[in-house]
């Protein structure tokens, strides 16, 4: 069997990109984005990407490095938040944006990596979302149908892996990783650690090894969008 | 007097009850948290992926791995979960979550809401908010009577592109509390009045039907 383990992002992403693909991207705000990867896609100088992730990160950092290098032809997110770059390049008609419930979403992305053509929601019936789409109804309520989706790539970020690709995620960090890493024909995982085989418990791995296909050890800087403290009361 | 938005948040943590699992959205709805009763056990929910939120941390406790929906930092209780975001939203759109409070651009008397787009402004997106009113038990809408140039944002039918349809069970706004019939089609019932606002202030301020149906004001 190949070994999954690749030494860099750099190298994970080898022969896996191509300009037009299609891209998942794992995270919620800044929160568990596979941020070495991002970069690695921006270092492969490949173009025209239709990126699924729930935000587009900020200026500078996360997705927000590929704005910077117009490498995104499309968005399909949930909420784009403050950044500048996508703001001003969403309004200049250089980048398509299409918005998806949040839990739509990640619906979608999970039927998409199980094999779900498709399923019936309430969420976004009577709203923009469910325009041109069919319209069912289920004891009495109207439900929109909304399809799978599927990717090229995705690229996700955990907390421990082994090289059978098994990962656990951290706290809110977990978010769309997990079906992101079963909705891409390739998955690429990053992680802060890399265990040995049988380290990780198995009733607590969160992705089994068969989603991942490709997997690297890095460090993280993993910054922080909205910093808020309490102080300690004085003894 | 008007309330003021501490007081916004006071009333609506009146509609919190002992075991509830509720969702909190940005803004006066998160002050929410700080005025549960005494007593009361309330779980609340982050759409991001956790059960159990906890306050915010002190600064040698920050954990970049450990945010609320709003992407502030927060802790968690010995109670808290951790799940991925398909799993949070069969909680929200699954009927497995008793009341979402969130603020609103415009509602209309049957319940309609609006609070996730302007036409022609840069949209951000709807992020969680249309699962949330589409699937949760009770929707309760906290906001400002007007807009800020005083236009009503309490309308017969609301002019901007919409959240969800008949969804909002409650709104307070810093005027009073109304009720809606999002089954019906009767007005919206005014049940309770600020202290020192007047019911001709409100008339004034609100399109949409509603009957004064009172109550003594908190």
């Amino acid at each position: 069997m190949a070994d999954k383990v690749f030494p860099d992002a750099k190298s994970a992403l080898a022969g896996l990109t191509f300009d037009n693909m299609t891209v998942m991207s794992g995270g919620f705000g800044l929160c568990g984005i596979p941020e070495n990867l991002i970069a690695a896609l921006r270092e492969s100088g490949v173009r025209g990407i239709t990126v699924i992730s729930n935000n587009a990160g900020v200026d500078g950092f996360g997705l927000g490095q590929l704005l910077e290098t117009r490498q995104i032809a499309k968005m399909i997110s949930s909420y784009v938040g403050e950044n500048k770059e996508f703001e001003r390049q969403y309004l200049s008609g250089e980048l398509q944006l299409e918005f998806n419930p949040q839990g739509t979403l990640a619906e979608r992305i999970r039927a998409g990596g199980a094999g779900i053509a498709g399923f019936y929601t309430k969420t976004g019936v009577g709203t923009l979302v469910a325009e041109g789409k069919e319209i069912k109804r289920f004891n009495g309520e109207d439900y929109v149908l909304e399809t799978g989706l599927t990717a090229d790539l995705s690229i996700v970020k955990a907390w421990k892996g082994d090289r059978e690709g098994n990962l656990v995620y951290r706290k809110t960090a977990r978010n769309f990783n997990p079906m992101m890493a079963t909705a891409g024909k390739v998955c690429v995982a990053e992680v802060e650690t890399l265990v040995p085989v049988g380290a990780l418990d198995p009733d607590c791995i969160h992705t089994p090894g068969v989603f991942v296909d490709r997997i690297i050890e890095a460090t993280f800087e993993k910054r922080i969008e909205q910093r808020t403290t309490r102080k300690r009361e004085a003894a | 007097m008007a309330w003021t938005r501490d007081q916004l948040a006071q009333r609506a943590a009146k509609e919190l009850r002992d075991g509830f699992y509720v969702n909190l959205g940005i803004g006066i709805p998160t002050l929410v948290a700080n005025y549960i009763p005494p007593g009361m056990e309330v779980t609340l929910q982050s759409e991001n992926g956790m059960l159990g939120m906890g306050p915010f941390p002190y600064e040698d406790e920050v954990d970049p791995d450990l945010i609320n929906a709003g992407k502030q930092t927060i802790t968690e209780l010995p109670k808290s979960s951790y799940f991925s975001s398909a799993d949070s939203f069969a909680m929200i759109r699954g009927g497995h979550i008793d009341l979402s409070i969130l603020g609103a651009m415009e509602v209309s008397q049957n319940g309609d809401l609006a609070n996730w787009m302007v036409p022609g402004r840069m949209v951000k997106g709807m992020g969680g908010a249309m699962d949330l009113v589409a699937g949760v038990k009770r929707v309760v809408v906290v906001m400002e009577h007007t807009a800020k140039d005083g236009a009503p944002k309490l309308l017969r039918k609301c002019a901007l592109p919409l959240t969800g349809v008949r969804v909002v069970d409650l709104v307070i706004t810093d005027l009073g509390v109304f009720e809606i019939d999002k089954k019906g089609e009767g007005p919206m019932q005014l049940i309770e009045i600020a202290d020192g606002v007047a019911l001709d202030e409100i008339r004034a301020k609100t399109e949409a039907a509603f009957e004064p149906r009172m109550q003594q004001a908190a």
